[in-house]
């Protein structure tokens, strides 16, 4: 098991504590135990396959919709167990966002996208939920995109505009954690910057956890990193250490790309 | 490679050019010719039906749309009674059907559990292949004694009470009549709605409702506001299936509306839909008025279901805007 990094000084956001995650009879994760630490960003990485997306699902009980996915452990967060059966999913959800891989704009105006997440916890009047808008479309820099066109559909939007729109919309509701799977892997190079300089920006009020397949992202714009290889969490650390000195031979031969 | 060699291969690969452009122009014109049939086979109905309805329409004039006099004696008809029990019976139908195939639908797509779904989803298809006339024997023997010794008095207890909408609810219980039929016919067209529906929400991208479960969106946020305006033009589509069915349901109707050339203000009184008086009186009909009224009707049923296409064409124009697209 990887020795857990010592964070001095740091808040912890979420407390990953012996997870095991089954596919069914296939265990897709394998005694997890990690720290996420509030307002920064943990990226993780690893081959096809590793789990690293299906740890990330287990932060908001992603995998509750799906009959055969269960987890053991224990996920602290704010001093309760989010696996408890008793927590409520949906609060859990409007505290910690999501982001996938493939923009996922709702079939609605690019206003209603933002404001509809925000009216489920929120009974905001009407000039505060403009205010609302306006605040997550310019966290997400996409307020001077698309501000002469709130009312089209949040589909005319191109694919990077709609990635953001996303963002946007999983920081309009003011979660604690942002859960980001491969955000950029669908975005030409121009918007994975776009996105990529926002997520770096959005540590300030957030925390951050990101899937990606890019190593280089990784490496440039998270502060922890975590190598996971077949289910396992491999190797742990701030991201500078991670990359410059690993301590495990696997995350050496990954990230020197001798496999993955 | 000598140049006999290549030249001759040339040869061969024009050939065969040729070979396929031709081909692909033979399946086109095919493909044209069948396609003509439909406009062919649809014009030719119109015609007759026409052609038929002629003199009906010529005795009457425009008459014929809100007369509400249909008897065979006096050699008078009107068509007003059989386009109320058409239009009612189908309306009553589609006001059960639609909320009952939407539950249908959201269930097996999002809360049923996995062993349940295929079994569910099996009955509902063979829901749909049930011969209408067993509906319809169904709806007389079983259906109507029951409804008239147990829902009618308590639909007239309650519901007849009401101020302007009482009146539906009263009058004789008896069984028969415009409500039955609306209620046999709204059977009839939820395993089609129900199925269509179950299609379309099956289309829609898990990760796009995952999103939305991932806003903290409760199960019926996520239908009501992602997953049924992403299927909008499909949900209608399968309405208008449902609907397009009652209207021209026969046999079913037959058996259960009372067959009553009146129109009373009251759902449960008999009364008479185009296409159960086109199943009892042709069989009998005398040369002249008679039949060609029938045609008329015949023709009517055409119109309003192509009014029916059209509006729902027309909802899905609406929606689209209101999307902003």
């Amino acid at each position: 098991m990887p020795e857990r990094p010592i964070l001095p000084g740091e808040g912890i956001a979420l407390q990953v504590r012996n997870l095991n995650f089954y596919y069914g009879d296939f265990k897709g994760l394998k005694d997890v135990n990690l720290d996420i630490v509030r307002n920064k960003v943990t990226a993780f990485i690893g081959p096809s396959g590793c789990g690293k997306s299906t740890l990330l699902r287990t932060f908001n009980r992603m995998y509750d919709l799906y009959p055969g996915q269960r987890a053991e452990g224990e996920i602290m967060f704010n001093g309760n167990n989010l696996l408890d059966k008793k927590q409520d999913v949906n609060l859990v959800r409007a505290k910690i966002g999501m982001v996938f891989q493939k923009p996922t704009p709702f079939p609605m105006t690019i206003y209603e996208n933002i404001a509809f997440g925000v009216r489920l916890y929120d009974k905001l009047p009407g000039s505060e939920m403009n205010d609302r808008v306006e605040w997550a479309l310019r966290k997400a820099a996409l307020w001077d995109e698309v501000k002469d066109k709130l009312g089209q559909s949040g589909l005319s939007l191109s694919g990077g505009q709609q990635q953001r729109l996303c963002i946007a919309r999983a920081v309009a509701v003011k979660p604690e954690i942002v859960l980001l799977d491969e955000p950029t892997s669908a975005l030409d190079p121009i918007s994975t910057a776009k996105v990529e300089e926002l997520v770096s920006e959005l540590t300030e009020d957030y925390t951050i956890a990101m899937v990606t397949h890019n190593m280089q992202q990784a490496a440039r714009i998270s502060n922890y990193t975590a190598f996971m290889y077949l289910g396992e969490l491999i190797e742990f650390g701030k991201t500078d250490e991670l990359f410059v000195k690993p301590k495990a031979q696997q995350t050496e031969d990954y990230i020197t790309g001798r496999f993955g | 490679m000598s140049e006999a060699a290549a030249s001759s291969r040339a040869d061969v690969h024009g050939a065969k050019v040729r070979l396929f452009k031709l081909q692909d122009m033979a399946f086109h014109r095919v493909t044209l010719v069948f396609a003509l049939l439909v406009l062919a086979a649809l014009t030719g109905i119109l015609f007759s039906l026409g052609q038929q309805a002629e003199p009906a329409f010529k005795e009457f004039g425009w008459g014929f749309l809100w007369g509400n006099v249909w008897s065979v004696p006096d050699d008078k008809f009107g068509a007003r009674i059989a386009i109320y029990g058409t239009l009612v019976t189908s309306f009553i139908a589609l006001v059960i059907a639609v909320p009952i195939s939407f539950g249908i639908a959201l269930f097996l797509t999002e809360t049923c559990p996995a062993w349940l779904r295929r079994p569910l989803g099996t009955a509902i298809e063979l829901l749909a292949g049930v011969p209408s006339i067993v509906y319809g024997i169904w709806g007389l023997f079983v259906f109507a004694p029951l409804f008239a010794d147990y829902a009618q008095p308590i639909l007239k207890a309650t519901l007849g009470h009401l101020p302007v909408i009482g009146k539906l609810f009263s009058g004789p219980a008896i069984g028969i009549g415009i409500l039955t039929a609306g209620i046999v016919l709204s059977l009839m067209v939820i395993p089609f709605i129900a199925s269509v529906m179950r299609d379309v929400f099956d289309t829609v991208p898990p990760v796009l409702k995952e999103s939305a479960y991932g806003m903290g969106c409760t199960t019926w946020e996520v239908v009501w506001n992602i997953v049924l305006p992403y299927t909008r033009v499909g949900v209608i589509g399968g309405i208008m299936l449902g609907l397009g069915r009652a209207l021209g349901e026969t046999m079913a109707v037959t058996f259960v509306i009372g067959n009553s050339n009146r129109i009373v203000g009251s759902l449960f009184a008999p009364g008479n839909s185009i296409a159960s008086v086109l199943a009892n009186e042709f069989g009998e009909a005398d040369p002249g008025l008679h039949i060609a009224s029938l045609f008329a009707l015949g023709l009517l049923l055409f119109v309003i279901t192509f009014f029916v296409l059209a509006l729902s064409r027309w909802l899905i124009y609406l929606g689209v805007k209101k999307q902003g697209k």
